[in-house]
């Protein structure tokens, strides 16, 4: 596989020193790339090129490399995490792109995630967001036994399928009103669709909507980019979900 | 030194029990008076955290990634154990406990495994309450898959994920202390000291990764759950963060580092594509359920498509040598075969490394449908990988480092042999011998941090006064100079060659004579190149930028030094184990048919190591185990 002819390619990154720091492109060569280096491999091989001539390499967030993390968080030519359906940066391979081809590197952009360094975001926020709430208040030990709580099947899978949710924000990033909608809505549905979750289901979406909102997080107008965006295929249907229990929970 | 594990002694079955009487307590009104400090905020971190604050504790958290629910745990993929028996095929606390003890080739303490076994229900139900959502069956109750080393089915999953939402589950009760205000989180933190006073353990000094600031934290019990330490190898299914580096420090500290050479190496992972290839992506052993694992009968038809090979040239080895266990023999028998089957010269792909995971079969019994139902998102995983689709064609595979058995020493009480320092999941080496089965680490994890940490610490805890020190003692001003000094040597190497470029060339050192088969050549090669290599990194070593910054590469540098240092201990360690046991395996003994030759009489002892300084010799001290429940035998899965 190594004989694979190797790619060129122009990268314009977003470099910024710290959150103070105006911040502003640069533009790199990334050479003898092949199909099989994932994005940031092929990123890896151009830092290594940057510390040998005694430049500082670009900073970016990465830890597991698989998809599940939630860590990394680029946004390439102006898709969060590049634009392949449901997939994450450390996933996205080479084989998409051609050689020759100019790629555009940036940060997340949204007025709740400042810039920490070049490509790495502060998202403590979607912290705050989940302390408001995003829990059931059980207490460790002390409960039932897990088969005393039947959930059908169905309810079960549409509960999983919110919970897929890794909290990477690309999902704010996407979205022209830098909303978190999609991030609170899949939370607060995996739990209200849940037997467990309901006893708090009310005060739950009350607490964590107003903390996207003090948090700075924009509002939906229904642009859907943030599904788009999900390398986790988390769907709108969980925002339109919330709101039926924000508007329950004004009756509760 | 004999080390004593502090058993319980006594009937196994009520072990746990008694020994919770035992403890003693701290009354809820002096709970808040004790600090406690917690780093890692994986399964077992972010468990221990979120009941340690419930229960009134003072909690300190700490993590290098940006947020707790980022630990590595969420990598896990296929689920997580427990007795409750749903099934009605044969299972029980006891069977659990003699899987896990025979699994892990007799190298394990047997109190630890059987309250781990006991525990393993609660944790079910804990995380169920907590609304992860685990698959579930038609009727609405708890499904179960099966999994290696197990004839039972008592694997609780959620789809392909189950570390993520056991660890989501473990993130929200931490986020609601942490709301309640009884945990502070702190982070992209990095411990690199542990701070002893007086022999016992007092704080940590961490490296606020944003400002490059050295920070001071003292308490009175610290609590280290920090992971394994397989990125040793280089490439590995560890995350990139992952390193030995708390674990190690404290070693330097004092606490003893015990079975080191006890490191698994998991038989299903995507193979490595090329040179520049920076980690190796497990595929769940879960799909070992449904998949049969072979390679070509003969060595000419290793280039041929696979489709191309007819049946009667296709040798499923693991069906044809392990006939009861087949596709679910145990990780360490498994990777074994694939690396011989490969060294025959019949393995497939680039470098003739890999062996087919072929789903043709299960595909035409069950449907696409349902196994895309079942595997659906490590289906997608591999494509996304490889660019091929496992519907239509085998996968290939090939084992990698994964989990790391060995870890720092710990008694029953899971406190190391320094006073006021415990030691949590895969950061001790308790209860997984010298290998561990699939779906055990997560059930390890939050068996330690939700039900033993919270009752054994307060044990310890009675015993001493609350707020003994605070960081103005001399000790902590010591540490934080010293960890100043290392950053500053690092980055005034100036040298020529990278952090990675060294990591990759320990890897290789410990790949080849430190992997999957070890022999006396093979690691005394690696105890003379190891220390070589350190000399060339700490003379010439390039790092850029400063220590007042967020700098990655200094991160890496600091966790590499730690890898040098520790991977000559493990190197030693397989080498004064004279025999083959689990992940261990010494080519020297081997049984006729090529199977691990344990050595009962001579080595059925934990190996823990004491650090005298580096390049010099550590010191071997031994817990000698011993069998009463399980009794001792030779471990076959034919």
């Amino acid at each position: 596989m190594s004989e694979h002819k190797t790619m060129t390619l122009t990268l314009i990154v977003w470099r910024q020193k710290n959150a103070n720091d105006p911040g502003k492109f640069e533009t790199y060569t990334a050479k003898e790339i092949t199909e099989h280096h994932s994005f940031l491999e092929m990123l890896d091989v151009v830092n290594e090129d940057l510390i040998n001539t005694g430049k500082e390499p670009i900073v970016f967030d990465h830890d597991c490399r698989e998809g599940i993390c939630g860590m990394c968080s680029q946004v390439i030519n102006g898709a969060p995490h590049g634009g392949q359906d449901r997939t994450t940066v450390c996933q996205l391979h080479m084989r998409k792109f051609k050689d020759g081809d100019t790629i555009y590197i940036e940060p997340w952009r949204a007025r709740a995630f400042p810039i920490v360094k070049d490509l790495i975001v502060d998202r403590a926020a979607l912290d705050t967001i989940i302390q408001a709430g995003g829990y059931t208040s059980c207490h460790t030990g002390g409960v039932p036994d897990g088969n005393t709580i039947m959930i059908p099947k169905p309810i079960a899978e549409e509960a999983t399928d919110a919970a897929e949710c890794i909290g990477c924000g690309a999902c704010v990033a996407g979205c022209p009103n830098g909303a978190a909608m999609l991030f609170t809505g899949a939370k607060v549905s995996q739990l209200a669709l849940l037997p467990q979750g309901r006893p708090e289901a009310a005060a739950r979406v009350k607490n964590m909507t107003e903390a996207m909102k003090e948090c700075g997080f924009g509002n939906c107008t229904n642009h859907y980019e943030c599904q788009v965006a999900c390398p986790k295929g988390v769907n709108v249907k969980f925002i339109a979900r919330m709101n039926r229990e924000f508007l329950k929970a004004q009756f509760a | 030194m004999i080390l004593d594990g502090k058993c319980p002694t006594g009937p196994i079955e009520k072990s746990w029990d008694k020994h919770r009487f035992d403890l003693k307590l701290v009354n809820p009104a002096n709970k808040r008076k004790y600090n406690i400090i917690v780093v890692g905020t994986g399964l077992a971190g972010g468990a221990a955290a979120a009941s340690l604050g419930e229960l009134g504790y003072n909690v300190q958290a700490f993590c290098y990634q940006d947020s707790p629910r980022r630990a590595h745990s969420i990598a896990a993929q296929g689920g997580i154990n427990a007795a409750k028996n749903y099934p009605s095929d044969g299972d029980s606390i006891l069977r659990l406990m003699y899987d896990t003890i025979k699994g892990g080739d007799f190298r394990a303490r047997e109190a630890d495994v059987w309250r781990l076994s006991q525990v393993s229900n609660n944790i079910i139900d804990q995380c169920v309450a907590q609304g992860v959502p685990f698959g579930r069956d038609y009727a609405g109750y708890l499904d179960n898959r099966s999994f290696g080393g197990a004839q039972v089915s008592r694997t609780f999953y959620s789809r392909g994920e189950t570390g993520q939402q056991l660890l989501l589950g473990a993130y929200s009760a931490l986020s609601r202390q942490i709301k309640l205000g009884s945990v502070k989180m702190y982070n992209r933190r990095e411990m690199l000291d542990l701070v002893v006073v007086d022999g016992v353990a007092r704080g940590i000094t961490c490296r606020n990764l944003i400002t490059g600031a050295l920070e001071s934290y003292a308490a009175d019990a610290v609590c280290l759950c920090t992971g394994g330490y397989v990125n040793v190898f280089y490439l590995s299914t560890n995350a990139k963060g992952c390193s030995v580096t708390a674990t190690w420090k404290a070693a330097k500290k004092g606490a003893f580092f015990a079975n080191p050479c006890y490191t698994q190496i998991h038989p299903t992972c995507i193979p490595q594509a090329g040179e520049y290839q920076s980690k190796l992506t497990l595929m769940s052993e879960s799909l070992r359920n449904d998949g049969r694992i072979w390679v070509p009968k003969k060595k000419e038809d290793v280039g041929k498509r696979p489709e191309q090979i007819p049946e009667e040239d296709r040798d499923y080895y693991l069906e044809r040598k392990y006939p009861s266990f087949g596709n679910l023999a145990p990780r360490d028998i498994s990777s074994r075969s694939a690396k011989e089957q490969c060294d025959e010269g019949r393995g497939v792909g680039p470098g003739g490394r890999g062996v087919y995971l072929d789903y043709a079969d299960s595909i035409k019994r069950l449907s696409e449908k349902v196994i895309c139902e079942r595997y659906g998102n490590l289906f997608e995983m591999y494509e996304r990988i490889t660019d091929d689709n496992a519907y239509k064609t085998p996968m290939r595979i090939y084992p990698a480092p994964h989990y790391a058995m060995g870890g720092l020493w710990v008694d029953y009480n899971l406190m190391s042999n320094v006073p006021g320092l415990f030691v949590l999941g895969e950061a001790n080496f308790s209860v997984h011998g010298a290998n561990r089965l699939g779906a055990s680490a997560l059930m390890q994890g939050l068996s330690d941090g939700y039900f033993v940490i919270p009752y054994t610490i307060g044990g310890y805890l009675a015993t001493v006064k609350p707020g003994g020190t605070n960081t103005d003692h001399a000790e902590f001003k010591k540490s934080a100079e010293d960890v100043n000094s290392t950053t500053n040597k690092l980055l005034s190497i100036n040298g020529k060659k990278t952090v990675t470029e060294f990591h990759r060339d320990l890897g290789k050192i410990m790949w080849n004579n430190v992997g999957m088969a070890r022999s006396k050549e093979s690691l005394t090669e690696a105890i003379k190149q190891i220390p070589v290599l350190r000399d060339e990194f700490w003379k010439n070593l390039k790092v850029t930028g400063t220590g007042a910054e967020l700098n990655q590469q200094l991160e890496n540098a600091g966790r590499v030094a730690d890898f040098l240092e520790f991977g000559e201990l493990m190197a030693r360690d397989s080498l004064h184990r004279e025999e083959s046991c689990g992940g261990h395996f010494r080519v020297e003994h081997q049984l006729p048919d090529g199977e691990a030759m344990r050595n009962d009489a001579d080595f059925s002892y934990v190996g823990a190591w004491e650090f005298k300084g580096v390049g010099k010799e550590p010191e071997l001290h031994k817990e000698p185990l011993k069998f009463e429940t399980i009794h001792l035998a030779v471990r076959s899965y034919k």
